[in-house]
């Protein structure tokens, strides 16, 4: 049933996610909803030194969304912000592929389960939730990083 | 007598009306398509679709523009359309607005309350009233009104087992009540609504009621007249007719009575450079060339629906809907958001499987070649109000089979065995 959609990493990372809960400490907080079906997720990020310290999520959701939440914060932990940011653009690449990319398994890990997803032009966008979410937490937070330097250097 | 004129002496002769849905015998995935997402959108019959293309191929022009043939052929179909739509929920010619849904039929009445010269000038003090199960197309459109006025929203609750909270109806319908809007049956949970203890009591306060028939105009007979509302909106595209035309039904005296909702060629009457005056309803409220072989179509699928006959096709409806219920009901892990009987019930049936999430119940049944709507069926509060992110709703039409329902069944006992909560 739906296999070349629901691999069984996509299922562990459901049944058994990676990094939820909303922890402290965190520098911003989002809340994230898609509005077609209702689907949402809290992300809480911080980020110290230029580094994504901690990612932290809570939501609800189809497996596709929960997991790929999951998934994201085990590829984001601990990277550069920049980093990050070039692990998001890659699977945010796959994600408009359409199925006709082959995913580097270097760069997105149990990301690259998601492959199959891009050909249900439906379902990306639950695969997107959590990574939109942190991405716009990640950029508050770098700016208000940026707002305080100034502020200290002023 | 043909095989049709036999199908509505009896019961409804599915098998026979099947052959009219092309799409019907093809497959999704490998399998036969089983189409359950009918509260969403229909299907089109073949008669309908000729019925479009013969107009298109050899009749189409604009319509009340010309003096040339095909513009009078054209206006005079469009004309017979628009009674044809109005008579098949006990209207008049003239009491028949053509919009491009309900959501536009929804907005017109809203707006129009809203501009100069409306019946009742809503402000602050004044109150419109809703349900909890509304579609977001008859609550958006009153939220938006009551911002633009002032004008206070409240709304009646649901009770645990789907039905409206009538215990505060005389509350929230009161002396300060301008406005009352309410789905005729719900589009999320199958409820259908007392009309009558609901339109009583707006005319006890003197309020207006607007009625959303989008979920019941298609499954059963419905007389505008008899129900005494004011006004009443529905669509083409859940009545087996085609997708960008819809209807608002109003009382004359009402619709005269309120100001254009659009402007623009064909609701005129007189227009100089220092203002205009308008044409009475219906023109009034359809600015612009209208949805012209769309209403044609429209008028066909009424037709179409006339023919098989409406008591027959709710009939087999109900049919459905029990063993639809019966089934879930006696299956472990899956239970209802809404009436768990045929009583006072449309053939909309939303369900919860117990651990997996509706989209992935759509998901997997999609694979099956199952079609079934998931989410929030653009009515958000009812899922808050039964503390569920989304559903997933199965909805049968007069083209679903008994055979069918049973296929959905045993597939959300496989759905359950692939996501291990079995």
């Amino acid at each position: 049933m739906t296999e070349s959609l629901y691999q069984e990493i996509i299922l562990d990372h459901y049944r058994r996610p990676h990094h939820k809960g909303l922890r402290d400490p965190f520098d911003v907080e989002v809340h994230h909803v898609n509005p077609t079906c209702g689907d949402e997720v809290t992300v809480r990020v911080q980020v110290v030194d230029g580094v994504v310290k901690d990612v932290s999520y809570d939501g609800q959701g189809c497996s596709i969304s929960q997991a790929s939440t999951s998934v994201m914060t085990d590829l984001v932990i601990g990277k550069q912000v920049d980093e990050a940011l070039t692990t998001h653009e890659a699977f945010l690449e796959l994600m408009q592929s359409k199925g006709q990319l082959e995913p580097d398994e270097d760069v997105l890990e149990d990301g690259i389960a998601f492959a199959g997803v891009s050909k249900y032009p439906a379902r990306v966008k639950c695969a997107l939730l959590g990574w939109m979410a942190w991405k716009d937490a990640t950029a508050q937070a770098v700016a208000n990083t940026v707002l305080d330097n100034s502020k200290e250097a002023s | 007598m043909t095989l049709r004129e036999v199908a509505s002496v009896a019961a409804l002769d599915v098998e026979a009306v099947r052959k009219d849905f092309p799409v019907l015998s093809r497959e999704v995935h490998g399998k036969p398509l089983v189409y359950l997402d009918n509260a969403s959108s229909s299907h089109k019959p073949t008669p309908v679709l000729d019925a479009e293309r013969e107009f298109v191929e050899q009749h189409y022009s604009n319509v009340h523009r010309g003096v040339h043939t095909l513009s009078q052929e054209a206006t005079d179909t469009y004309e017979n359309a628009r009674t044809t739509v109005a008579s098949f929920i006990g209207g008049q010619h003239d009491e028949l607005v053509f919009t491009k849904n309900v959501t536009e039929a929804i907005n017109l009445v809203a707006y129009s309350f809203g501009n100069p010269g409306s019946p009742v000038m809503l402000g602050p003090g004044d109150e419109i009233a809703v349900t909890e199960m509304e579609h977001h197309s008859n609550l958006v459109p009153w939220q938006m009104l009551a911002e633009r006025t002032g004008a206070t929203l409240r709304w009646l609750g649901l009770t645990d087992d789907g039905r409206l909270d009538l215990s505060d109806l005389d509350e929230v319908v009161n002396e300060r009540t301008k406005l009352f809007a309410f789905t005729h049956v719900s589009n999320i949970l199958g409820t259908e609504n007392p009309v009558d203890v609901l339109v009583g009591r707006a005319r006890e306060v003197g309020a207006y009621t607007l009625v959303d028939g989008a979920q019941s105009v298609p499954h059963q007979p419905v007389d505008v007249v008899a129900l005494g509302v004011d006004f009443f909106a529905f669509t083409g595209h859940k009545m087996v007719g085609p997708t960008g035309v819809g209807a608002l039904w109003g009382r004359t005296e009402l619709l005269n009575a309120m100001p254009p909702f659009m402007g623009g060629g064909s609701m005129i009457e007189v227009v100089q450079m220092t203002g205009s005056t308008y044409a009475p309803a219906p023109e009034r409220f359809e600015a612009g060339t209208p949805v012209i072989s769309q209403a044609i179509a429209l008028a066909a699928a009424c037709d179409y629906l006339t023919e098989l006959g409406l008591d027959n096709i709710k009939q087999h409806e109900i049919a459905l809907t029990a063993r639809l219920l019966d089934g879930l009901r006696s299956l472990d892990g899956a239970s209802v958001l809404g009436p768990d009987t045929t009583e006072m019930r449309g053939s909309a049936v939303s369900f919860v499987v117990d651990g997996v999430h509706p989209h992935d119940v759509g998901q997997s049944l999609d694979d099956l070649g199952i079609a079934v709507r998931v989410g929030h069926h653009c009515a958000a509060p009812v899922c808050r109000r039964y503390g569920v992110p989304a559903t997933a709703r199965a909805s049968s039409y007069l083209y679903n089979t008994e055979a069918e329902i049973d296929v959905l069944l045993e597939a959300i006992l496989q759905v359950q065995a692939f996501w291990g909560v079995r």
